[in-house]
């Protein structure tokens, strides 16, 4: 895959933005979109540890993605921007759009002489109400991920996925069980957070939830009341109750303590009966902050671009496919690693 | 098919066993008849007759769902099943359906009638009103061999709670070669005696592996010591002055083995053996390999017999004079065999397996270290006082089976998992130094925890060379400890070797890849291991 990178970088020796080994590279500005390797200046599309790392000497984000870099990466230089405010750096406007992921997540638009640019980062095209609505971004190069770029990825609306959620908790909850719920601390919680109906009891959260939720609210966004586990509650609250949970703390002994449960997990991944079944997970329900198959190949409609560039997921399917629409499509290996890094960055979620 | 779908669906959802006997049991009290006996028959792998090919079904779907055919096949690749793949490519369902289980089924037997054109209008047309449960399903009746954790045992479980008949009895009756277009429900639940079906088999009797050390299971002359044969386990029948052979699998295999038929005539009625069927010549068993070729084969020539001869090496006594001696202890029972084979002249079919007499468990370990040369796969452990029991049990029977053999090796190659895998790379090609090459010998799937497969998978993300397709090979550095059951010769491999059952022991990270065996070691272990199996 080298020499695919070595080719790209010479063919577009020339180009607004090109892919190196530390990340999608500005030259004219000299700077970085969502780098994997130390450099001085980085653009960040959203606050996911596949995108967001340590180590840059200044950070470039949204206002409402700021907080949650800054808890994450800690003392870090951060300057935050509003959508579709312009930065300009010799020249090169660069621009943050709604991507629809999690809140405060962008699409990086780059033009500089007319020639357009989109970075998408990770991105979905369902509105689910507390994330910034996605907005397409016409360009003529086009950046995007492939997470579920096959054709048997497609989501059912979430208000039946919630539904069928609430339904399971309310089952449980006759039956005295816990019904404990895993997603990502950072997004897919607050995502499941909304949806919940906290008419039928009570949520509790882990740790690394709850301390991501703190940061939230704090920056104004309203969620659901919820009751972080901690050693003083008595265990005889729990049954009946829903338990938010990151999906490293399933294996842990932390899940002792809610006696007789039944687990459920959501992510796009449960399409598949095999992942469902890997998981272990009593229910595994459909919901994902990526785009399914018909949502990418919506996205790719309307920015209106020729060139594809496709950078994690199921890359070489996905622009074969592109190509096949007459698309000039062609994939690229980068350290992004989509849905798959935010179900199992499990000693990140473990740390609060 | 809604009711089955539910059906699917809860026991899907629970890898907990109360749950999916719970649910079955709902299903059974609730379902009709004939919903019933073809949900038993799909659950013992009784599938309707196969009557459209997959290539056909690829072909409609990928039409129906408007994409490319290779981009169907892709699909088929990640998600590891063509009929899972096709439910979920297929666009939303027009209408629905009322029909039942029975009722699909019957439209996917009268399939086997149409032309290709009609075919295709019958299982589109299916599709139309089907969801994407319901078409799975729908598409694993055509294809065939759906799992769902649920084997015969928790059916039997399942069905003895809703019918209120004792489980053994109703384990007796759902064996055999019955199908739903054969019997009816109230036929195969409420058949009174064996002798309905004569040519109904006993559940067999299976040993776990023996984890602990073989002297915490007390005094030796507690336990009866033999070989454990490499065959395939096999129940011998001869009631009627016929004779059925069942394989473990459940499959009459009478067929197969025309070296057994004198027996319906050599050996009384009423008699049942639990035994191995063993390839062996010149008074000493033969490879595993020798019997492999004749396992896929329906009919078996002259020559086959010739070269892979087989005997029947005799555990047990199940029956005798049409009496079920199962409950009477291991020693009585053994007796009544032997007595049995002293009065009776099989003319050599039939053979007792020899029990190794010890007096020290240090006795029995040594004869157990001199398996593999014997071409067993250890040593079977039976409590004398035990009673023949139905399915895996733990206590009374043990199998100790030999150490397997291993060799360090390089991982070269690696694939994404099918179905349950799909997300993971767990399908590797390991490598042993040729000189200062790395040659690839075999392939290995299975070993690794699920924490060791996630690492290894963002490992061979980063460290891929190249692609082949599916396959992408990697940087030579990850050394793995292969073990396996026996090595012979192959002019398939390209490495001149075949090694059976390999699978992943340990990830070696102690070890620097220059430290893995070499081509030589394996040679040498075919040398010692693989000589007779040429």
């Amino acid at each position: 895959m080298g020499n695919l990178l070595l080719f790209i970088s010479v063919t577009n020796a020339m180009a607004l933005l090109e892919f190196t080994d530390r990340g999608i590279y500005c030259a004219r500005a000299d700077v970085y979109i969502d780098p994997w390797k130390p450099v001085d200046r980085a653009l960040i599309t959203h606050g996911h540890a596949d995108h967001s790392r340590w180590g840059m000497k200044a950070y470039l984000s949204t206002h409402s993605a700021g907080p949650v870099i800054k808890y994450r990466l800690g003392d870090i230089r951060l300057q935050t921007v509003g959508y579709g405010e312009v930065t300009t750096i010799n020249g090169v406007k660069f621009s943050f759009h709604p991507a629809g992921h999690i809140i405060g997540s962008a699409q990086i638009r780059v033009e500089y002489k007319g020639e357009i640019w989109v970075a998408s980062g990770d991105y979905k095209l369902e509105d689910d109400g507390l994330s910034e609505a996605y907005e397409p971004v016409k360009c003529q190069h086009f950046i995007t991920e492939s997470t579920f770029g096959l054709p048997v990825y497609r989501w059912t609306p979430q208000e039946e996925v919630f539904a069928d959620i609430n339904d399971w908790w309310r089952a449980n909850a006759a039956e005295g069980k816990v019904s404990v719920l895993t997603g990502y601390a950072l997004g897919k919680a607050q995502r499941l957070l909304h949806g919940l109906d906290s008419s039928i009891g009570r949520i509790y959260t882990h740790g690394a939830i709850e301390n991501t939720n703190e940061v939230i609210r704090a920056q104004g966004i309203k969620l659901p009341d919820t009751i972080r586990v901690s050693k003083e509650i008595n265990k005889k609250d729990y049954p009946g109750q829903l338990v938010l949970s990151t999906p490293g703390a399933v294996g842990q002994p932390w899940i002792k303590k809610f006696g007789q449960i039944s687990l459920g997990a959501a992510s796009g991944w449960m399409t598949l009966r095999g992942a469902r079944r890997r998981r272990g997970a009593d229910r595994g329900f459909v919901l994902s902050d990526h785009c399914d198959w018909p949502q990418l190949l919506e996205a790719i409609d309307l920015t209106g671009a020729e060139n594809i560039y496709v950078t994690h997921g199921y890359t070489a399917i996905f622009s074969r496919h592109l190509r096949t629409l007459g698309l000039n499509a062609v994939e690229l290996e980068t350290e992004y690693e989509g849905e798959l890094a935010e179900m199992e960055t499990k000693q990140e979620t473990m740390k609060g | 098919m809604q009711q089955f779908a539910n059906l699917f669906r809860r026991l899907d959802r629970t890898t907990k066993t109360n749950a999916k006997v719970a649910a079955l049991a709902d299903y059974f009290r609730e379902a009709d008849d004939q919903d019933k006996l073809w949900t038993m028959a799909l659950l013992s792998h009784r599938r309707p007759k196969r009557t459209v090919n997959s290539k056909l079904l690829r072909g409609w779907a990928a039409e129906l769902a408007g994409i490319d055919l290779w981009l169907l096949e892709e699909s088929y690749h990640v998600v590891g099943d063509l009929a899972e793949s096709i439910s979920l490519v297929l666009p939303p369902p027009e209408r629905s359906s009322d029909r039942s289980l029975s009722e699909w089924i019957a439209i996917v037997e009268q399939l086997g009638t149409y032309d290709e054109d009609g075919k295709r209008e019958a299982v589109t047309d299916a599709w139309r009103e089907l969801d994407t449960t319901e078409r799975y399903l729908f598409n694993k009746l055509i294809t065939g061999g759906f799992r769902v954790g649920v084997s015969q045992k928790l059916m039997t479980r399942a069905l003895s709670q809703a019918t209120e008949v004792e489980e053994t009895n109703l384990a007796h009756r759902l064996m055999g070669n019955w199908t739903p277009h054969t019997t009816t429900f109230d036929e195969l639940i409420n058949s009174e005696s064996a002798t309905d079906n004569i040519s109904r088999p006993y559940p067999f009797y299976l040993a776990y592996q023996l984890e602990q050390e073989a002297e915490s299971l007390g005094t030796p002359d507690e336990w009866q010591a033999e070989h454990k044969w490499d065959g395939i386990r096999g129940q011998l029948i001869v009631r009627d002055g016929e004779l059925f052979v069942w394989s473990r699998g459940e499959e009459l295999v009478t067929d197969k083995y025309p070296e057994y038929h004198p027996l319906a005539e050599l050996l009384p009625d009423g008699t049942v053996i639990d035994g191995e069927i063993l390839p062996y010549a010149n008074g000493h068993p033969l490879g595993f390999n020798v019997l492999q070729t004749r396992i896929g084969r329906k009919k078996v020539n002259k020559k086959l017999l010739q070269e892979a001869p087989i005997v029947l090496m005799a555990y047990d006594l199940l029956e005798v004079g049409g009496e079920d001696i199962r409950a009477r202890p291991m020693s009585e029972r053994r007796e009544l065999l032997e007595e049995l084979l002293e009065t009776h002249d099989t003319q050599g079919i039939v053979l007792l397996s020899p029990i190794y007499e010890f007096s020290d468990w240090k006795d029995l370990a040594a004869e157990r270290e001199t398996a593999r040369e014997k071409h067993s796969e250890g040593i079977m452990l039976k409590r004398r006082n035990s009673e023949y029991k139905q399915g895996r049990k733990k206590g009374d029977w043990w199998k100790w089976k030999v150490d397997p053999l291993t060799i360090d090796a390089v991982l070269l190659y690696a694939q994404r998992g099918h179905g349950r895998r799909a997300n993971l790379f767990t399908d590797f090609t390991f490598g042993v130094w040729d000189g200062d090459t790395l040659v690839p010998f075999t392939k290995a799937y299975s070993g690794l925890t699920d924490k060791e497969f996630n690492r290894i998978t963002a490992w061979v993300r980063k460290n891929t060379i190249d692609r082949f397709g599916p396959v992408r090979s990697v940087k030579p550095h990850h050394v793995f400890e292969i073990g396996f059951e026996g090595i012979r010769k192959s002019t398939r491999h390209k490495s001149g070797v075949a090694l059976r059952f390999p699978r992943m022991l340990r990830w070696r990270e102690d070890k620097p890849k220059e430290e893995a065996n070499t081509k030589a070691d394996l040679l040498a272990m075919l040398e010692m291991y693989g000589g007779e199996d040429l």
